[in-house]
């Protein structure tokens, strides 16, 4: 039997309206094939997402979903987690919403260590609204802010999230499809903050601009870049050169938050 | 005699047309026809779920045979 994705859509929603090719869709389908493999329950799992193409995901899962305000998903999903800690909370967004408006959420969610899954689409750019720069587009490159090329230099999102405390961190991209269930499975299996990365495509803002002929152009690139973390550690500095390291990158075990402010509650009732 | 392994489902109202799955197709079971893809080479599908994976709209669906 083919994949039944439709039951995890609301009825009527499809087709989406993300452009032809976006990976936003892959990455979708990949989070539904991860739920279900979990066996989450639609009635006890919430999505939160910010504002951009990546987090209109909210609008197309049927499950209990809040689409809020750019860059606020952390701070809504954490409030959803200390008003129901039993529930499974995914946070989703692009990498604009995450790391240029919403990086002190981000980074918070990190080092509070609290039990959620962040899965950040990052395509490189602000897709929704005609590709401006943001913090993860590559340095040199083109956007409608940077015409002249972008002298910035770029946030590595897995390396951000280490250094801020999540617990779990994976790296995975739109053209590796299987691995996308399961980094985000792994994600929200593990007990504290899980952060999943997946390098993303915008043909439609990034790709033109940037040279690539097509999304196809842009599936090979990911498909090429892409290096799994067992493999990377065979492989020498020169040979690394402009590849991108793929997998599960760090794990650790650290007291949750949600576990940690209950404790807090009954300290105060004196128990 | 068919060897294929799978059936392809098409839902075309889904398909935008970006071509990833004929592209990344092992064995070329798949072709664009205008915007929309068609399955072109039915009998070589060898059921790998490439397609279905990686179509970004929901509009390609792998039955096991
Ligand atoms: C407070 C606020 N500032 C700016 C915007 C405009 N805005 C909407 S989406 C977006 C960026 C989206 O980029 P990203 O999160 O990377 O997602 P993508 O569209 O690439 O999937 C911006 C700047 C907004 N909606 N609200
Ligand atoms: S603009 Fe880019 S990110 Fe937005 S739906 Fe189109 S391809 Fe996807
Ligand atoms: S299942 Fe594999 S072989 Fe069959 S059409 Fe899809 S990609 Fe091609
Ligand atoms: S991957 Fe999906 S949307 Fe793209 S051409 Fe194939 S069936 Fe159509």
């Amino acid at each position: 039997m083919a994949y039944d994705y439709e039951k995890h859509i609301r009825p009527g929603k499809l087709p989406h309206i993300w452009c032809p090719g976006c990976g936003h869709g892959i990455i979708m389908k990949g989070m539904i094939r991860a739920f279900e493999a979990c066996g989450l329950e639609k009635n006890n799992t919430a999505i939160i997402s910010g504002i951009g193409c990546a987090s209109r995901m909210t609008g197309y899962m049927d499950y209990n979903t809040l689409h809020t305000a750019h860059g606020r998903a952390a701070a809504f999903a954490t409030g959803v987690k200390m008003a129901k800690p039993e529930m499974d909370v995914i946070v989703v967004g692009g990498d604009g919403d995450g790391t240029a408006i919403g990086g002190n959420h981000f980074i918070h969610a990190c080092r509070r260590n609290i039990d959620m899954t962040y899965v950040i689409m990052n395509n490189s750019i602000y897709g929704m609204t005609g590709g401006q720069f943001s913090p993860c587009t590559p340095t040199g490159a083109l956007a409608s802010t940077t015409v002249y090329g972008n002298p910035d230099p770029t946030f590595d999102i897995a390396k951000l999230a280490i250094g801020a405390g999540a617990t779990f961190v994976a790296r995975g991209t739109a053209f590796h499809a299987a691995q996308i269930e399961k980094l985000v499975a792994e994600g929200i299996r593990h007990k504290g903050l899980a952060v999943i990365e997946i390098l993303d495509d915008c043909p439609t803002t990034y790709g033109r601009r940037n040279k690539f002929r097509s999304v196809i152009d842009m599936m090979k690139r990911l498909k090429e870049i892409a290096v799994p973390v067992a493999a990377a550690a065979k492989m020498t500095p020169e040979q690394l050169e402009g590849k991108v390291l793929t997998g599960v990158l760090h794990k650790e075990e650290r007291p949750e938050y949600t576990e940690q402010y209950a404790q807090v509650i009954s300290r105060a009732k004196g128990a | 005699m068919s060897g294929a392994k799978a059936e392809i489902e098409i839902i075309e109202r889904n398909c935008k047309g970006c071509s990833i799955c004929v592209e990344f197709c092992p064995t070329k079971v798949l072709a664009m026809d205008a915007f929309v893809v068609k399955v072109e080479n039915a009998d070589a599908c060898i059921a790998c779920m490439q397609c279905e994976l990686r179509c970004p709209d929901f509009a390609i669906k792998v039955h096991k045979l």
